[in-house]
């Protein structure tokens, strides 16, 4: 590991791009995330990569669609609405098996929203936010060091499975500053990209790219294919941090920047004798059911705090199937879950 | 256990951000646990601009602060958006050269230092964040000042280094008050 | 016995599934005899759009990439800048290039993408069974124009060589049209100087095609190619429009 950097979390996630191999980027202006293109703006001629502002996120996405298709690694980033209009690319790549990586740096919504966190793009990113049956890997990071590790990672994801794969954050993690320690040398996996459209050479037969296949039982075989693939994923790629469980009156459940108010909440809930454990899901998809499940028969009950309506909160009452009763805690519109109205919302549903 | 929580408010311009910057780093410098968050909504745009600065020795949870340790004030709609959400027994810093409101609260402590005609004695009025800082320093020992000066070779600029003999100046001025 | 005339390497030994009198199959062979001809199947990236020639990527022997509808110069523009040796072209119809993709190969031109589009054009939307199309001349009848396009209620065609003639990035452009022998060589010309101008990489190239879609016209082959000839090329008149002396 090399020395501590103070640095912004957008542009960490640029840094950890060029360091992962990402050589191309490809997005438009939207705030709070447009830091991320004006470090690849400065970054990418540095490293003989290339930088495209696009004339729109439609654009963008498949100008990514295309890079990835030529088999090299691709980023595009935006918020919320600007993710909004990539959800065709998305569902086009997703069909297509393209590796490539997308960040949301979320944005309150619905509409235009205000540029302040929030995490209301959950369904979108984990259910399916473009046509189809299809699944991102979707990372929801909660500090700049975890952002940096997660977007390297996210790359060698998107290669070893041929999948997209969505980094989820929001204003607080793309703006805030934390040290970084950054590896002397990422692990980047290596695959062939024997698949990729980049020139038949007169050696090969001609690769195809395509999302499309007119007959209905070759489509049909693709879906399968696609669903096998992501229960493998399903199977293997899970990540999960569980914190204070054992022996928890109540387990809350938060992702990205929530689940840090939540951390404080733990303490606070302590002097006060509440036992707080908290479950924060990396992967968003593939969700951590079993986590869930494994400690279902340890609280008295469940809380999800989100910033958003109550997004996770429908994931996690089906991991815990029933076992618990599941209470929820949101803010909206770019308001912040306070740490004394979690902590108010434990006591009431405990009763203490 | 150390830790604090530092809110910095003024107008856009004033070095509200930057001198958060050179805090947390100088936090990060001494190995303890730091985030900075700035505003980053709409009032950037030539209203009030602030930040939130954690310095701890355990990691840091969450980097919005709800109960602030120190605030450092260098407008009056600061200090009153924000003198609220300091706890009992916590700082209230202010450039006095700018906010002639008074503080509402008994239960804090309060210092109000002439920063801005400070600094515009010394020749720039842009230093007058850091004589701010130097009373924070002084008073919490939060950092060292030689950490300070560490900090500002890493956040500035190099061709705005030549600054930072002035900026020391400047900053064990705070410190002497 | 010498060969006269056979398949172009760069295209696929199956047949087509274009209806009779269509000239996609025309504008195929075309290009691909220009692969030939430049020697760069090896290097060819064809980027496939949405509408009758979705799939013409099991036609071509080089390596395709189907795109979504009207975005084939923003994926072509991800091929190009991935691997810039490639040689990319987009190959689109009038509804995916200048409807849904307007802001896309506007912009490819305007970046002077080195990439060659082959436009083409046929005033109609042929997968989707006829409806208007921007390039729909006035009083055409169409499915969504069945009493005629109106300039009051639609307003007007567009032209697309002269609207993209105007940016600087766009280097060679040229309408031509497959309607005879005559033109049909001047088009295959067009097509191989647009492909010559990207490897000389000066910039954007495109060609549009006129061509016809008996089918959706509700016309017999050869009385679609008079339809062409009387009411498309007065509208659309053939020639170069940007780079003709441009040296390759």
């Amino acid at each position: 590991m090399g020395e501590k950097i103070l640095m912004k979390g957008n542009e960490v996630i640029g840094e950890a791009a060029l360091r992962a191999g990402c050589k191309h980027y490809f997005g438009y202006p939207i705030t709070p995330q447009t830091e991320i293109a004006h470090y690849m703006a400065k970054r990418m001629p540095m490293v003989g990569g290339t930088f495209v502002q696009a004339e729109s996120e439609v654009a963008a996405i498949n100008m990514v669609y295309g890079a990835a298709s030529a088999g090299v690694r691709a980023l595009t980033s935006s918020s919320s609405p600007g993710i909004s209009l990539k959800q065709e690319g998305i569902s086009y790549a997703s069909c297509a098996e393209l590796p490539a990586v997308i960040v949301n740096i979320v944005r309150c919504g619905p509409g235009l929203g205000g540029i302040l966190p929030a995490q209301c793009d959950y369904f979108q990113a984990v259910k399916g936010g473009g046509h189809g049956d299809y699944k991102m890997v979707v990372l929801a990071p909660c500090s700049v060091q975890e952002l940096y590790e997660l977007t390297v990672e996210a790359f060698n994801i998107a290669d070893k499975y041929r999948i997209l794969v969505m980094i989820m954050g929001d204003g607080i993690l793309g703006q805030m500053m934390e040290p970084v320690e950054f590896k002397d040398k990422e692990e980047i996996i290596s695959v062939q990209k024997n698949w990729a459209a980049s020139g038949t050479k007169m050696n090969r037969e001609n690769n195809v790219i395509t999302s499309i296949y007119i007959d209905p039982e070759k489509m049909e075989k693709h879906n399968l294919k696609l669903q096998e693939k992501y229960s493998r994923i399903a199977s293997s790629e899970v990540k999960v941090e569980t914190y204070n469980c054992e022996n928890a009156d109540i387990i809350v459940s938060a992702f990205g920047s929530v689940a840090r108010i939540v951390k404080n909440v733990i303490s606070m809930a302590e002097k006060e004798g509440i036992k707080v454990g908290l479950i924060r899901p990396i992967t968003l998809w593939p969700f951590p059911e079993s986590e869930f499940l494994k400690y279902a028969d340890v609280p008295k009950a469940f809380l999800t705090v989100e910033m958003n309506a109550g997004q996770m909160f429908e994931d996690v009452k089906m991991a815990v199937n029933g076992r618990k009763k599941v209470y929820f805690h949101g803010r909206m519109g770019g308001m912040i879950p306070t740490q004394q109205d979690i902590l108010d919302k434990i006591k009431e549903i405990l009763k203490v | 256990m150390i830790k604090q929580d530092i809110v910095i408010a003024g107008f856009g311009g004033q070095g509200i951000l930057s001198a958060g910057k050179v805090l947390a780093n100088a936090g990060m410098l001494e190995d303890k646990y730091v985030s900075w968050l700035p505003s980053y909504g709409p009032e950037m745009r030539g209203g009030t601009a602030n930040c939130h600065v954690v310095i701890s020795e355990e990691p840091v949870a969450s980097p919005i602060i709800n109960d602030a340790t120190t605030l450092i004030v260098m407008n009056g709609p600061s200090l009153e958006k924000f003198e609220d959400m300091v706890v009992e027994g916590g700082l209230i810093i202010i450039d006095s050269s700018l906010v002639e409101t008074e503080v509402k609260r008994k239960d804090v402590e309060v210092f109000r230092i002439p920063a801005s005609k400070m600094a515009d004695d010394m020749g720039n009025v842009t230093y007058a964040n850091i004589i701010l800082l130097g009373k924070l320093i002084a008073k919490t020992g939060i950092i060292s000042k030689d950490s300070f000066e560490e900090s500002l070779k890493k956040v500035l600029p190099a061709k705005k280094h030549y600054m930072i003999p002035e900026e020391v100046e400047a900053l064990k001025m705070g410190m002497s008050l | 016995m010498p060969t006269v005339f056979k398949r172009p390497h760069a295209l696929k030994e199956v047949s087509m599934h274009y209806c009779p009198g269509c000239t996609h199959g025309i504008i195929h062979r075309l290009i691909a005899e220009v692969i030939d001809e430049l020697d760069i199947e090896g290097k060819t990236i064809g980027i496939s759009s949405v509408g009758c020639t979705y799939n013409n990527y099991e036609y071509f022997n080089c390596d395709m990439v189907q795109a979504a509808h009207g975005r084939a110069p923003a994926v072509g523009t991800g091929v190009k800048r991935a691997n810039p040796d490639n040689v990319v072209f987009t190959y689109q119809g009038d509804g995916d290039l200048a409807a849904i993709g307007t802001a896309e190969i506007v912009h490819a031109a305007a970046r002077g993408e080195k990439i060659t589009t082959v436009f083409v054009n046929n005033a109609i939307y042929g997968m989707t069974s006829g409806q208007m199309a921007p390039t729909t001349l006035i009083n055409q009848v169409t499915t969504t124009t069945p009493y005629g396009r109106s300039v009051e209620k639609h307003g007007f065609p567009i032209r697309v060589c002269e609207l993209l003639s105007s940016l600087e990035g766009a280097v060679y452009i040229e309408r031509v049209s497959v309607n005879d022998i005559k033109n049909i060589k001047n088009a295959k010309q067009a097509i191989k100087k647009a492909f010559q101008v990207q490897l000389a990489n000066k910039g954007f190239s495109l060609v549009e095609v006129l061509s016809t879609c008996p089918t959706n016209w509700g016309l017999n082959p050869n009385e679609a190619i008079k339809w062409l000839e009387n009411n498309m090329i007065p509208h659309y008149p053939l020639g170069n429009f940007k780079g003709k002396d441009l040296e390759v």
